[in-house]
């Protein structure tokens, strides 16, 4: 077990691009830290570097108090699952996991326990004599874990373990890797592009953009607070709607966020000091989808009303999703399944103002 | 109602012609596709029919002008037990035995470590090379051997089975090392990266990881480097010229012709004899070789 500090590390590849451009990232020991962004944001690099599989241009890691720079893979103490499983394809799952064990010389009886153990967490027992080959998708993964949890490591790296499953076997096993940490409490960095998967594993979430951490943070805290427009939007599926609006006064005194001039939605005291210094600016309103319901007469009282035409409606089950249009700009709101909008007719939306983010139009920061 | 069935009957009709079209130029490509082969396997397996016809054959029935020379009135031996019995003719098979083996081993040790480098460790210039490898093997051979002979005379080897033993390996080299790392290339990265985190290092990566995953790759250029060894006629005629040199491809014909005397039946025996180690190598392997040259070329 141990800390992993990733100090000022940049990467940079012939030709001049820069993959990751010196980012800072201490990681507890025994902490869950998921990377997550978008493709080539420089998060399996990082991992990489951290694995040793990538050199380091510029900056330092560590690994339980020891820079690690040029320290390579097999004696980092740590251990790797892929995406693609890559098992060996010609050894049994037994020898696959026990390949490590064996080139590091540990004794028979201790690898044939530590496998057992291993195979009964993942609950492969069974297993141990076939083939990759004659595995499931979900059982290869399963045995790539074990490989990883056999060795006992300092530290576990997931490269987007669960992206080759499908649906159902990704949630399934997204609960094993969470069950596993449980059991075994080793520091873990897991990359994936999938928020779902950052923020249901997470201790804390690394969102990363163009090769530079956005913000690091508690799954609630990148969700409730996220500091930039991208974590914002990037964060919450589905996705945050944006729209572009102006700090003006309130419609009953106060300050207001106009976003057109039929819709001009009253700053909830508690923020009137926080967004009353942008008045007469151009911003951009982040409101969430759950953020957005139909309009009750019986609902909260001083919640606005804004009726507006229904684009597309999607039933999902336990809740709706309605698609419309603010002066040309995209929305969807989550609604109770029970809604009678219909595409082309008009429905009474109002929204919980106090959930609203503001974010500056240049910078998209949020303020 | 009858307009919705009239449409339905020309429906049917439209599908029916277009099964029956396709079910058509299916039948074409089949004929035409037996046609072909039909007529490359009568090219290729008649002359060693009648290679095995003739060595059957005594002499007076080769020379009898009389009856089919594809048929065998009086079938024997005797041409198969000479030879087998034949001094020379051991010497040569021996010495192509050996050269063959030596050859292969060294050909394959330098290819599959040659390839495993300049496919996985990525140095600089790996991408380079390993197209300057392949393009040494366009080289045809027959423009390098005076050249060669400069250098095997200052060597001191010619006319020497060592000779040969050097100089195989830089035919076979280079493709065999072309075919390891399209091979190799097809191998997931991630496969290598596991084991280096693992705990392995490059030569256990190689060892205990490629070569048991690549075995139709090496496979396939284990039976190029025999075949370059094993039929190589050029060189052996170029720089040997003793019998207890000599190899197989060029001693049969040296040996088994003497002036204007053709000695077709053993001529022929010989043949046979020296067709057996490839023909058995290729029945056993040929599935490797096939899928090994597949793998190579599509997925390197």
């Amino acid at each position: 077990m141990a800390e992993v500090s990733v100090r000022k590390v940049v990467k940079e590849y012939d030709g001049g691009v820069q993959a990751v451009k010196g980012i800072d990232l201490e990681i507890a020991d025994h902490e869950f830290v998921v990377l997550v962004g978008p493709s080539g944001c420089g998060k399996s690099t990082t991992l990489r570097m951290i694995a040793g599989l990538e050199e380091i241009t510029g900056g330092e890691i560590w690994i339980g108090g020891d820079v690690v720079n040029d320290v390579p893979p097999r004696d980092r103490d740590i251990a790797m699952v892929f995406q693609n499983y890559a098992l060996y394809p010609h050894m049994s799952v037994f020898d696959n996991m026990a390949f490590g064990l064996k080139l590091r010389k540990f004794p028979k009886d201790e690898i044939k326990r530590r496998v057992d153990d291993a195979a009964r967490i993942l609950d492969i027992a069974p297993l141990l004599d076939r083939k990759p080959r004659a595995l499931s998708g979900g059982q290869r993964q399963r045995v790539a874990m074990g490989r990883a949890i056999v060795r006992n490591p300092k530290v576990f790296l997931f490269d987007e373990p669960l992206s080759n499953l499908d649906a159902k076997l990704r949630v399934q096993m997204r609960t094993e890797i969470k069950k596993v940490h449980q059991t075994i409490p080793t520091t873990t960095v897991y990359v994936t592009h999938d928020q779902i998967e950052a923020m249901t594993l997470a201790d804390r979430v690394v969102v990363m953009n163009h090769g530079v951490i956005e913000q690091v943070g508690t799954p609630q805290e990148l969700y409730h607070n996220p500091r930039t427009r991208f974590v914002a939007g990037f964060i919450g599926s589905p996705a945050m709607n944006f729209l572009p609006c102006r700090v003006t006064d309130g419609p009953s005194g106060g300050v207001g966020i106009r976003v057109t001039d039929n819709i001009v939605l009253p700053v909830p005291p508690a923020r009137v000091d926080r967004y009353g210094k942008y008045k007469g600016k151009e911003m951009v309103l982040g409101l969430r989808p759950e953020h957005l319901f139909e309009y009750h007469e019986q609902g909260k009282p001083n919640w606005n009303r804004v009726d507006l035409p229904v684009d597309v409606v999607e039933p999902m089950g336990m809740e709706t999703m309605v698609h419309f249009f603010v002066d040309g700009t995209p929305v969807c709101a989550r609604v109770d399944p029970a809604t009678h909008a219909e595409p082309g007719e008009m429905i009474a939306l109002t929204a919980d103002l106090n959930q609203m983010h503001l974010m500056d139009k240049d910078t998209g920061m949020v303020v | 109602m009858s307009a919705t069935t009239a449409n339905d009957a020309a429906k049917r009709a439209a599908a029916t012609r277009h099964t029956t079209s396709l079910h058509r130029q299916r039948q074409w490509a089949l004929w035409g596709s037996y046609a072909a082969l039909t007529v490359f396997v009568v090219m290729f397996l008649v002359p060693p029919f009648y290679t095995l016809m003739t060595s059957l054959k005594s002499s007076a029935e080769i020379s009898a002008q009389t009856g089919s020379p594809w048929i065998v009135r009086h079938p024997t031996l005797e041409n198969f037990w000479y030879l087998i019995t034949y001094p020379n003719f051991q010497t040569f098979y021996l010495n192509s035995v050996m050269i063959t083996l030596v050859t292969v081993a060294v050909s394959m040790v330098i290819s599959v470590l040659a390839a495993f480098s300049l496919s996985r460790m990525g140095f600089w210039g790996s991408q380079t090379l390993s197209t300057s490898v392949f393009l040494t093997y366009l080289i045809p051979p027959s423009l390098l051997f005076i050249p060669l002979f400069q250098i095997v005379g200052a060597l001191g080897l010619i006319n020497n089975v060592w000779c040969l033993i050097l100089l195989y390996p830089t035919l076979a080299v280079p493709f065999c090392t072309w075919i390891m790392i399209g091979y190799f290339s097809s191998i997931p990265k991630e496969l290598d990266e596991a084991a280096l985190i693992d705990g392995a290092g490059y030569l256990q990566v190689l060892w205990q990881i490629f070569i048991p995953v690549a075995m139709p790759g090496i496979i396939a250029a284990t039976i190029f480097a025999f075949t370059v060894s094993w039929g190589q006629f050029l060189y052996p005629l170029a720089y040997l010229y003793t019998s207890n040199q000599m190899v197989l491809t060029v001693g049969i014909i040296s040996d088994l012709i003497r002036g204007d005397v053709f000695q077709w039946g053993k001529i022929m025996a010989a043949c046979m004899l020296a067709s057996l180690p490839p023909i058995i190598i290729y029945a056993f392997l040929m599935d490797y070789y096939v899928a090994g040259l597949t793998a190579g070329a599509t997925k390197g």
